[in-house]
């Protein structure tokens, strides 16, 4: 049986676009190679629209929508780069990094963070808001990997592809607003969870130093996140 | 009636300080304070965090030598993990100090020091700078910018970059060393020995100038303190600690890193942020030791390389046994620079410098560790806890400043006694005050583990503690 797709067609920073229905503009942008920032959307994971990075105008309505889950529609006009975009953008990270306690120069991810470079491609250059300084403990208590709260950014990858990939649900979040952190199962330390595999997926989609392998000094922590759509691919053809 | 003299700031050091000069009903000298007045607390800041963090955040305590902070970190890291590092890597990590001895010593000299000792320490403040020198002795400048420089971009070829680097880490270093960069090193070697050799020469020259400050520059009998080698030769990066007495008497040797609390205790003063560590079977206040060059100097039995040996003996023929007078660590200083060079020269004509494997990996095997390494200015002492997932739980710094606060006080009244006289105050007097301290080339900013400019102040006060008269600079 053949369903029909049906194609949308709309504007993005007035470059005429098409869109199957049901993908959201971040897709479209990016099928199109337009840049849109995003810090809590990984591609092989599901989007939640956490972080708002993604925010876009759409002509004629006086809201923003969040790229990564706005469903295309026909006709609408998006503006991805504007002067109150950029300015919101630079307030998300400025309120990120007040929140926590990033402290990039001796981070074990300097130079490897999507935080940071995001920070530094979208042109941020200081922190208008005071640092809210909170005391976060660094879980060491796995073998082999460290979960430091103080450089965790809230984005959930972890919880995503703990839950979406490997399938074991290890990660969840706890409580809410600004005292909202990420758990190993009901709050344990991450050693003493028994459903953690181990796998270390979580800590290569972080994008901070918040999950990181134990024994690495500053800078030394690279990212792989090349294995995601890949794994993603195997699962739905086994499907 | 009873005076106080301020000095405020003191001019050409690393870090923020004051000197206070008490004077009696006679105006004469009485008691002399060199205060610190800056506040760091990296010992407290690095609670919680993985010890394998430390030795980046611990570097952080100084732009000028991260380096020693890097070594004696890792090397507390290397304990906690119970491991011996490759070879080659503590090679490697070799280097890079005695590259940073290159630069710091230089920095020392050339810049700071150099306007006093070459253009004289009565010259007018307003040329008694690098930009006066420049003018008088463009050669002698241009050639101590050269050496520093060698030795920050040694720094950086090794590293990544010249002031904090990444590159030393627990367990080793994290990337080998290749020929090419060995060979780019290697190359200036000759020509950076060739400045220094010409800057001694010019230096014992115009150490004729300066008999009546060689004799005042905090010239007493103390204890000295620093690393050194089975072969009792300097060990910058490693060795065993020794101290000798005035006369140069061995009075405690072989001292394990993790041995140094039995030796060495420290005292706190409510006047200064800087510590007053003593030698601890002495007591305080007379435990009082000197570290840096002028007491690595005075412990080895030679230098362990030809062209300094040679210089070490001229030098050591200066006193009976060891060198008392604090005004030799500028000449000392630059024994070492030839020390560094020829050393740096030794290690990477062996081939094995280029051994790819480089870094030992381990987790957590000792709750426990202490690092010990010289740093330009003295011994530096890291001492970690961890708990048994790695986190710090306590950490102890004593900084190679911290080592001298005594000796550096001690020094300033005997300068201040020597020279001040309230009647006529000069400024020349003033700076002698300052150039004692310039002499153990202090820097605060790590001693006491503080964020800032550097600054300096002395403070003429009566009896009753009032201001008399002050002299700042900023």
């Amino acid at each position: 049986m053949s369903s029909q797709v049906r194609i949308l067609t709309f504007k993005i920073d007035d470059r005429d676009v098409s869109a199957r229905e049901g993908e959201t503009i971040l897709e479209v942008a990016r099928e199109n190679g337009i840049y849109i920032p995003t810090l809590c959307h990984l591609e092989g994971l599901s989007s939640t629209g956490a972080c708002r990075l993604c925010i876009v105008e759409i002509a004629g309505r006086p809201k923003l929508f969040p790229a990564c889950v706005t469903r295309a529609e026909e006709g609408i006009q998006v503006i991805t780069q504007s002067e109150r975009l950029t300015k919101y953008r630079r307030v998300i990270l400025e309120l990120i990094f007040s929140e926590r306690n990033h402290v990039c120069s001796v981070c074990v991810s300097n130079g490897h963070c999507e935080l940071q470079n995001l920070a530094q491609k979208l042109g941020m250059s200081h922190i208008h808001m005071r640092y809210r300084f909170p005391s976060l403990n660094v879980d060491a208590s796995h073998d082999r990997f460290i979960m430091d709260h103080n450089r965790c950014i809230l984005c959930t990858r972890c919880i995503r592809v703990c839950d979406e990939i490997e399938g074991a649900h290890t990660w969840d979040l706890m409580g809410r607003g600004v005292d909202a952190r990420i758990i190993s199962d009901l709050d344990q330390p991450w050693g003493e969870s028994e459903t953690c595999t181990g796998c270390g997926k979580c800590v290569h989609v972080c994008p901070t130093g918040a999950l990181v392998e134990k024994g690495k000094s500053a800078s030394e922590m690279a990212k792989r996140q090349q294995f995601l759509p890949y794994l993603t691919l195997m699962r739905e053809e086994k499907e | 009636m009873a005076k106080q003299l301020v000095i405020d700031p003191v001019t050409r050091i690393e870090g923020h300080a004051k000197i206070t000069l008490q004077l009696n009903e006679d105006g004469r000298v009485e008691d002399a304070m060199f205060h610190v007045t800056q506040f760091r607390g990296f010992e407290k800041l690095c609670e919680g965090r993985p010890f394998t963090e430390m030795p980046s955040l611990m570097a952080r305590i100084c732009g000028i030598c991260p380096v020693s902070h890097l070594m004696s970190s890792s090397k507390a890291c290397d304990a906690v993990m119970a491991v011996s590092i490759p070879e080659t890597a503590a090679n490697l990590r070799r280097v890079m100090n005695l590259a940073q001895f290159v630069q710091s010593h230089a920095l020392s000299f050339f810049h700071l020091c150099s306007p006093d000792l070459m253009l004289g320490m009565d010259a007018d403040p307003g040329d008694r700078n690098i930009f006066g020198m420049m003018a008088k002795f463009p050669e002698l400048t241009q050639n101590g910018v050269r050496l520093r420089k060698f030795g920050q971009q040694v720094i950086e070829w090794l590293g990544g970059k010249r002031i904090h680097p990444a590159w030393v880490v627990p367990g080793g270093v994290n990337e080998p060393l290749s020929t090419e960069l060995r060979d780019r090193i290697l190359e200036q070697i000759p020509d950076m020995l060739s400045i220094i050799k010409k800057t001694l020469e010019q230096y014992k020259r115009s150490l004729e100038g300066y008999h009546e400050e060689t004799r005042t520059f905090a010239n007493f009998p103390s204890l000295f303190m620093a690393l050194v080698n089975p072969q009792n030769e300097f060990a910058h990066y490693d060795g065993k600690l020794r101290f000798v007495d005035g006369s140069g008497r061995i009075v405690a040797d072989g001292i394990e890193a993790n041995q140094y609390s039995d030796y060495i205790a420290e005292a706190v003063e409510p006047w200064t942020y800087l510590k007053f560590p003593y030698y601890k079977p002495i007591g305080y206040p007379d435990g009082i030791y000197r570290v840096g060059p002028l007491a690595r100097l005075n412990v080895i039995e030679n230098c362990g390389s030809p062209l300094a040996n040679q210089e070490w003996a001229e030098f050591r023929s200066l006193g009976r046994g060891v060198v008392l007078s604090s005004f030799h660590y500028h000449y000392a200083r630059l024994i070492e620079i030839v020390y560094s060079l020829e050393k740096i020269q030794m290690i990477l004509d062996d081939p094995k410098i280029l051994n790819k494997h480089v870094r030992a990996h381990a987790g957590v095997n000792n709750l426990e560790g202490v690092g010990i390494s010289e740093a330009p200015r003295g011994t530096l002492i890291h001492h970690y806890k961890v708990n048994e997932d790695g986190l710090m739980t306590h950490a102890n710094l004593i900084i190679a400043t911290g080592h001298n606060n005594l000796a550096m006080n001690r020094g300033v009244l005997q300068v201040a006694r020597h020279y001040v006289d309230n009647k006529k105050l000069k400024e020349g007097m003033l700076n002698r005050v300052e150039a004692v301290v310039r002499a153990f080339d202090p820097c605060l900013s790590c001693s006491t583990h503080a964020v800032g400019k550097m600054a300096f102040q002395i403070q003429l006060r009566d009896a009753g503690g009032l201001i008399v008269d002050e002299i700042q600079r900023h």
